[in-house]
Parts: C-alpha cells; sequence; structure tokens
C-alpha cells in the first residue's frame, strides 16, 4: 500500500480520532486507503454518508437510483427541501463534499442489479447495505460472497432494527457467517407488509445507521470486535436490545453466481403479475365522471384506518386482511370499486374476493388515491 | 411456561403484546401453542406441512435454534425464545 499522507487541515479535522490510543494516525491512514459502497442513500444512508465522510473514508461510491421526495425528509437527514426531485446521489455527493472535501464520491445513478452489481462492487474493500428491499438484499449479499467483500448489514422496519456483519474473514482466514446462513430464503410477498403499510419512525434509521456506520468504521481499521456471527437488535417501542448469535448453515449452498432476485423473491413484476391474474380496472378519470353523474356503486377502501385518517374518499374502510370476512358487506349486484393507497393492496383484495367468493363486478381503482389526489382534487394530501 | 419475544412486525397477530407465554416442552410444541392461541399468527410462523418457516428464525436464549436440536430443542419453563423475521426497510 502506498504510503498514506494527510495534509495539516486534514490532520486538524480528524485530531479527535488521532488521540484515541487505539486508534490514532494508523486507523485513520486506513480510514483514507479504504473504499466502501452505500447501496441505497435513504433513511440508512443518510446516517451512513455523513458519519463516514466525517470520519475520512477516502473513497466513498453511493448506489440509488431514485429522486430525492418531499416524503423522504422525515428520516433522510442528508437531504433538504432544495434537493426535492434532485438524483438522490447527486445530492448526496453535494451535501457530503459539502462536509469534507478531502474525500473521493463517486456516484451510481443506477439500480444494483445482477448484470451491473459484480462491476460496481469489485472495486471496493467493504460494501454497508441500506437497501428497502429483498431482491437487493439477496443480490448484494450473494456479489459480496463471490468478490470476497465483508458485507455491513443494517435493516429497519417501523420499530425494529437489525444490524449484522456478514462474510467477513477473520485474521485466521475463517470466513462469518453471511445473510444467507441467517435468512436462507426471503419471505414470499404477501407475508410481508409493503413499504406503504409498513412505515418507519424517523429517528431509527438515525439510530441504526449510526451502528451501521460505526461497524464499517471496525471492520476497516480492525479496531475492536466487529458484529461477526451476531445479530444485534433493537426494538424502539420498549428500548429493549439484544445480540444473537448467527451460526453457519451447513446446508447452505456455496454462492458461485448471481440469479434473477426478483423472481427468487417471488415478486412478479407488473407485467407478469398482469399475465398472472388480471383485474378490471376503472381510471380515476372515470370513477370522477361515475362520481359526477352520481352513478350508483359501492366504494370500499382496504387500506388501514390510520391512512384513512390522512386522507379519504368516503369509501367504505375494510382493511385488506378483513376483507375475506368482511365479504358479505361488498355488493354482489352492482358495481363495486375498490381502492388502497396506490392500487396494489386493492388488486389483492379483488384477486381474493373473486377466487373464494366469485366476485365479477369488482373494479381497481388504478392508481388508488394517490392518483386521485395527483390527476382529480389536487387538494388532497399525498402520502 | 417460556416466555417468547414478539418482533413488531408479527405483533398485530398478538393483540400488540411484545411477550406472550407459551406451552410445550420443545420448541415446535411451544410455537404450535403459540399458533393455536393465536390462529392469525400461525401462517407467518409455520407453512403448509407444519413447519417453521425459512424467513423466521427461532433463537433459544440467544443460540439459534438451528445449532441446537433445531425444533426438538427442548425448553424449559423460563426459556426465553425469539423470533426474529427478515426485515428488508432502510433506503425507504
Amino acid at each position: 500500500m502506498e504510503k498514506i499522507t494527510f495534509s495539516q487541515a486534514e490532520l486538524e479535522r480528524y485530531s479527535r480520532h488521532l488521540i484515541i490510543p487505539e486508534f490514532n494516525i494508523e486507523g485513520q491512514r486506513k480510514l483514507k486507503a479504504a473504499k466502501v459502497l452505500v447501496v441505497g442513500s435513504g433513511g440508512l444512508g443518510s446516517p451512513l454518508l455523513l458519519y463516514l465522510a466525517a470520519a475520512g473514508v477516502g473513497t466513498i461510491g453511493i448506489v440509488d437510483f431514485d429522486v430525492v421526495d418531499e416524503s423522504n425528509l422525515q428520516r433522510q437527514v442528508l437531504f433538504g427541501v432544495e434537493s426535492v426531485g434532485q438524483p438522490k446521489v447527486e445530492a448526496a455527493k453535494k451535501r457530503i463534499e459539502a462536509l469534507n472535501p478531502h474525500i473521493q464520491v463517486n456516484i451510481y445513478n443506477t439500480h444494483l442489479n445482477s448484470e451491473n452489481a459484480l462491476d460496481i462492487i469489485k472495486d471496493y474493500d467493504v460494501v454497508a447495505d441500506g437497501t428497502d428491499n429483498f431482491p437487493t438484499r439477496y443480490l448484494v449479499n450473494d456479489a459480496c460472497c463471490i468478490l470476497g467483500k465483508t458485507n455491513v448489514y443494517a435493516s429497519i422496519f417501523r420499530f425494529d432494527g437489525q444490524v449484522s456483519v456478514f462474510n467477513y474473514k477473520k485474521k485466521n482466514g475463517e470466513l462469518g457467517p453471511n445473510y444467507r446462513d441467517l435468512f436462507p430464503e426471503p419471505p414470499p410477498p404477501g407475508l410481508v407488509p409493503s413499504c406503504a403499510e409498513g412505515g418507519v419512525i424517523g429517528v431509527l434509521p438515525g439510530i441504526i445507521g449510526s451502528l451501521q456506520a460505526n461497524e464499517v468504521i471496525k471492520v476497516i481499521t480492525g479496531v475492536g470486535e466487529p458484529l461477526v456471527g451476531r445479530l444485534f437488535l433493537f426494538d424502539a417501542l420498549r428500548f429493549e436490545t439484544r445480540v444473537l448469535k448467527i451460526a453457519k448453515n451447513p446446508d447452505l449452498e456455496p454462492i458461485t453466481e448471481l440469479i434473477d432476485y426478483v423472481q427468487f423473491c417471488g415478486m412478479p413484476d407488473e407485467e407478469a403479475a398482469a399475465v398472472v391474474k388480471p383485474v378490471k380496472e376503472i381510471s380515476v378519470q372515470d370513477f370522477q365522471k361515475l362520481l359526477d353523474e352520481k352513478a350508483d356503486f359501492q366504494l370500499i377502501d382496504v387500506r388501514e384506518p390510520h391512512e384513512y385518517d390522512i386522507v379519504a374518499l368516503d369509501g367504505e374502510l375494510i382493511p385488506l386482511g378483513d376483507i375475506l370476512q368482511n365479504s358479505n358487506k361488498i355488493q354482489k349486484d352492482k358495481q363495486v370499486i375498490i381502492h388502497c393507497r396506490s392500487g396494489a393492496r386493492s388488486a389483492t383484495a379483488i384477486r381474493e374476493l373473486e377466487a373464494n367468493f366469485g366476485f365479477e363486478n369488482l373494479y381497481n381503482l388504478k392508481g388508488g388515491v394517490k392518483a386521485y389526489a395527483e390527476e382529480i382534487d389536487t387538494s388532497l394530501p399525498i402520502y | 411456561m417460556s416466555k417468547v419475544i414478539i418482533p413488531t412486525p408479527l405483533r398485530k397477530f398478538t393483540n400488540q403484546e411484545a411477550t406472550v407465554e407459551a406451552a410445550g416442552g420443545t420448541v415446535l410444541e411451544a410455537v404450535n401453542d403459540l399458533a393455536g392461541q393465536y390462529p392469525a399468527l400461525s401462517k407467518h410462523l409455520l407453512d403448509d406441512g407444519g413447519n417453521i418457516r425459512s424467513f423466521i428464525r427461532i433463537f433459544v436464549g440467544d443460540e439459534d435454534i438451528i445449532s441446537l436440536d433445531k425444533e426438538a430443542t427442548k425448553i424449559e419453563n423460563d426459556t426465553v425464545i425469539s423470533i426474529v423475521p427478515a426485515i428488508a426497510g432502510g433506503s425507504m
């Protein structure tokens, strides 16, 4: 490794690291030499990127395909009002370069997928996974296993957080467990709530992403005991923490190539889903016509009560989880329009009602209350 | 009775209870007892064949039952069982 040196300005900036005996300038050199790829620059990515940049990680890569949305600002503290509408990677780069001009920031404004993952990850030493979906989690894990990179993992849901360090090679050459040792297979869709249904308390990614950043720094510098073979759990509601042991799964097949992760996670894309089982749809414009004509139809809202409180189209509220038990409340002799926030849950409701009770008069409000608020009544809030 | 810690995503099936008690001398008996007490929880814990689902990990104390006797792992009266589901959120 070429000799890493620091300017006067850098020495001043990092002085609180340099005076920690077990960290000192050696630790700082390792940080400056390190290349860390942060996948996802949202809730977890925000504290990760801010702290890794502030700490002086020499090269930081950021992968994200998204643009900053108003609803991100509740927890994605990397961004401000002026970032709304900008690609996240560009807003993130600007923010962390303003925080630390001594680092190199590489951005990838793209979906990480099986075609590009190995190529992007290969240039980095450590990956920090802050994504928000199972296909990308398995992709990041498998790519790290193939390339021999440490994967510092964190995940959140509502009030729960998880952290671990996967695929870490110990000094004796022994390889720690990876994500598939813990969860060999993802949950099938339908058994986990979607992001929009799930939600997350805004501070939680700040807490968990900061712990993740700390593990990244430990892995790079070799200071302390990284969270290898252990799973940290945080329950923010009850303020309970636990550290559980992760065992290596002897039945796990070695990971040698990347696969189709969307298919692996059973998440058919929209086209495939339409081929599987199309449901009848009605556009928000045609729905508005029915309202204007005072047509005789029934409107069912399958969201949760707290969502109804945010915005409602005055439909009868029957949450998706209760829909089959309440099928007797749904008319069979006239048009029934079912809606949710964006149209996914209502389509599921229609499929279940059709399969179990033979309904033929159910229509999905395309785009849900979100599309209605965007295209018909712009005075309504969008969430 | 063993004490079972329910993660937040599954608490809507246990009337928002974070810890519940389950009877049984093995992990599988306790999980079955839990599924009996909270029928809506059942499909999230057990597959159609009655096996614990692969995206749910069960820990007895701090040990994954995979490194003990799996579903047949014996439990005592005051054993703490943790149910840990895969969660994916982060950039959301």
